[in-house]
């Protein structure tokens, strides 16, 4: 639907800005946050400008951390939310397109079961097996791992499902035409599959990132050793700092440095992301 | 290149619909066999059967001396043409040629003789850095012809590869076709329900009806003497009349005749014809017209000059040997 009235655009105007100012209020206050000195949250008021602070706050959190917490320094802490949230995206992304291959191009036994044993998973996410998923991780000795922060999230039904409705957009004969080509399996989907799939990776890859980065119950739950704290997990150690006040500047500005990653992910991919999303036509 | 040979060819799906059964073709090296029917006769399930991209349930396809049922497509020596092209969308037109010979180990430089070659032969050198979205329906199919010609292969097989360009198109492809066909004398097997397409492509026509062959000729054989009322209703456009016997029972020589067949233009008017026809409606085609009409409750069509005088009754008749009788049983030829 075309409209061309100003009243109209005038208000869809109105309408989009207030939504962005609502999300982005509480960005704006963790921001000024970060740049007053310890001091400033005892009065009562939440300041709203920037203060002298900011320098000084966020070298700090680069640098030496928050010792009163236990937390190490920002920096480790991002390293291992990227390790993490990478090994997260990369293993769906690699585990769900083959087992969507799989379903898609080969009639094996049980295909059928296969099928919705993938399926059942969808019902199974990390909060609801959290108890019986630890023991098996702690069996296995990785607690305190990266392997263990991420092979336990790492199956996706959804991601299966996509690639699946990926493949199924894909016309027989173009599969045809590749026999013919003489494209054994493997090649096809190197050579057909996966570039097809470009976008729709790229796409799966932003949101994927995103939900490893911002894992929370999980590695609260198995890293006990501060070498492996995440990011996400390590702000809130420090907020609840045992003996003394929450810094809050200094939470503050850890929480800023997190949000950094995932932003420059989907600013960096917002091209293919959006295509990925919207395109359907193969 | 080679000779095909289909034997006793048939093909039930799983489910248990029988689509093909019975089918025994001879293609000679060279040749230019084009199976025609009707949507659902088993056209494309026979030639995909050939293509390996089907099970064979009974029968065996030779191609040269080898028998090919257990073998996999690629290395059949065939290359097919589909009706929607299937271009690899994320490659150039070059890569497209060219990923077939690659899969084979094919030398580099041999890869780019060949690409250069085909693109000469269609004319799609200007297109071969662009990938197939920014190319027309026309060019598109050209690429696709040009993935087949590369391979040099012993046989090509077509699945309606012109259905999806408009008219005019197609009928320049469709002579593009048959003059490459006759320069690279490669042993080719096209599928079409397009009766017109099938008579001016075709060395030989096979008529298929119900995943059986109907008949096996020459396009002018085919017309002149179709083996069975549902050829002589299929081939030919306007379509032969068929008109039961019963409804013209004063002409000669059709006693025990169940239908018989006339065409149009063998149809003249003549104010003593043995033929009265109350006329429906003319459709003007130009160079000349088409008469609808009726005699004896039966529909009847003839063509006319389009300067020929119009009536609403017509006396029409026909040379004897134009008439063909078909059986009342199994509606085929009687002579
Ligand atoms: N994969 C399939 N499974 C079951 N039946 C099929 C399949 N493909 C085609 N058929 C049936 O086989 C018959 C012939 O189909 P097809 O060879 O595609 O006809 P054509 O190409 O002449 O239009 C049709 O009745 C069709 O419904
Ligand atoms: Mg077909």
């Amino acid at each position: 639907m075309i409209e061309n009235r100003p009243g109209l655009n005038l208000l869809a105007h109105a309408t989009l800005i207030l939504g962005v100012c609502i999300v982005a209020l509480p960005v704006w206050v963790a921001f000024v946050a970060s740049t007053h000195g310890p001091t400033d949250f005892m009065s009562g008021t939440i300041p709203m400008w920037p203060g002298p602070h900011l320098v000084e706050n966020y070298s700090q959190m680069l640098g030496a951390g928050v010792s009163t917490s236990g937390t190490p320094p920002v920096g480790t802490m991002m390293f291992n939310s990227l390790i993490m949230a990478l090994s997260i995206a990369i293993g769906k992304i690699a585990i769900s397109i083959l087992s969507a291959f799989a379903v898609v191009y080969f009639r094996f036994p049980f295909r059928g079961l296969a099928f919705w044993c993938i399926f059942v998973t969808l019902m199974l996410p990390v909060e609801v097996r959290i108890v019986p998923t630890f023991q098996v991780v702690a069996d296995l000795g990785l607690l305190n791992s990266y392997a263990g922060l991420s092979i336990p999230l790492i199956a996706s039904a959804t991601a299966t499902f996509l690639f699946r409705q990926v493949f199924l957009t894909i016309p027989d004969e173009l599969t045809e035409a590749a026999r013919i080509d003489g494209a054994g399996p493997m090649k096809f989907f190197r050579d057909i599959l996966l570039p097809l799939s470009r976008t729709n990776i790229a796409a799966l890859f932003v949101i994927l990132f995103i939900y490893g980065w911002n894992q929370y119950l999980w590695p609260l739950l198995i890293t006990t050793s501060s070498d492996y704290y995440t990011i996400v997990a390590g702000i809130k150690r420090m907020a609840d700092a045992v003996d003394g006040l929450p810094q809050w500047h200094l939470v503050m500005a850890t929480a800023m440095l997190a949000m950094l990653p995932p932003v420059a992910v989907v600013v960096g991919m917002q091209r293919l992301f959006v295509k990925g999303l919207v395109e359907t036509e193969k | 290149m080679a000779s095909i040979t289909l034997d006793n060819l048939g093909k039930v799906y799983p489910g248990g619909t029988r689509a093909v059964g019975g089918v025994n073709i001879d293609i000679a090296d060279g040749e230019f066999i084009v199976l025609v029917g009707p949507s659902g006769c088993g056209k494309s399930t026979l030639l995909r059967m050939v293509a390996g991209l089907e099970s064979i349930s009974e029968g065996e396809v030779r191609i040269g001396d080898r028998v090919v049922n257990k073998i996999e497509p690629a290395d059949r020596d065939i290359a097919m043409v589909f009706q929607n092209y299937a271009l690899y969308p994320h490659m150039s037109v070059r890569q497209n040629l060219a990923y077939g010979l690659k899969n084979r180990k094919t030398p580099k430089a041999d890869i780019e003789k060949r690409v250069a070659q085909a693109s000469e032969i269609l004319q799609i050198g200007p297109f071969l850095d662009r990938k197939p979205a920014a190319l027309s329906g026309g060019q598109r199919q050209r690429v696709a012809m040009g993935r087949a010609i590369v391979r040099e292969p012993a046989a090509f097989l077509f699945d309606e590869p012109l259905s999806n360009l408009d008219a005019k198109l197609r009928v320049a492809m469709r002579l593009e076709i048959k003059e490459l066909q006759k320069r690279l004398r490669t042993t080719s097997l096209y599928v079409t329900h397009d009766q017109l397409e099938a008579m001016t492509l075709a060395d030989r026509l096979v008529v298929l009806n119900g995943g059986q062959v109907e008949q096996i000729g020459t396009p002018l054989d085919v017309y002149r003497k179709p083996a069975s009322a549902f050829v002589a209703s299929f081939i030919g456009s306007p379509a032969m009349n068929l008109i039961s016997a019963s409804a013209v029972p004063h002409l000669p020589g059709t006693a025990h005749a169940g239908q018989i067949g006339i065409r149009p233009e063998d149809l003249t008017v003549t104010p003593d014809g043995p033929i009265a026809m109350n006329v429906l409606a003319v459709e003007e085609l130009g160079a000349q017209r088409l008469v609808h009409g009726q005699t004896g409750g039966e529909r009847i069509t003839i063509t006319l000059p389009s300067d020929a005088p119009l009536s609403d009754s017509m006396n029409l008749s026909y040379r004897p040997d134009a008439l063909h009788l078909f059986d009342k049983d199994n509606g085929k030829r009687m002579d």
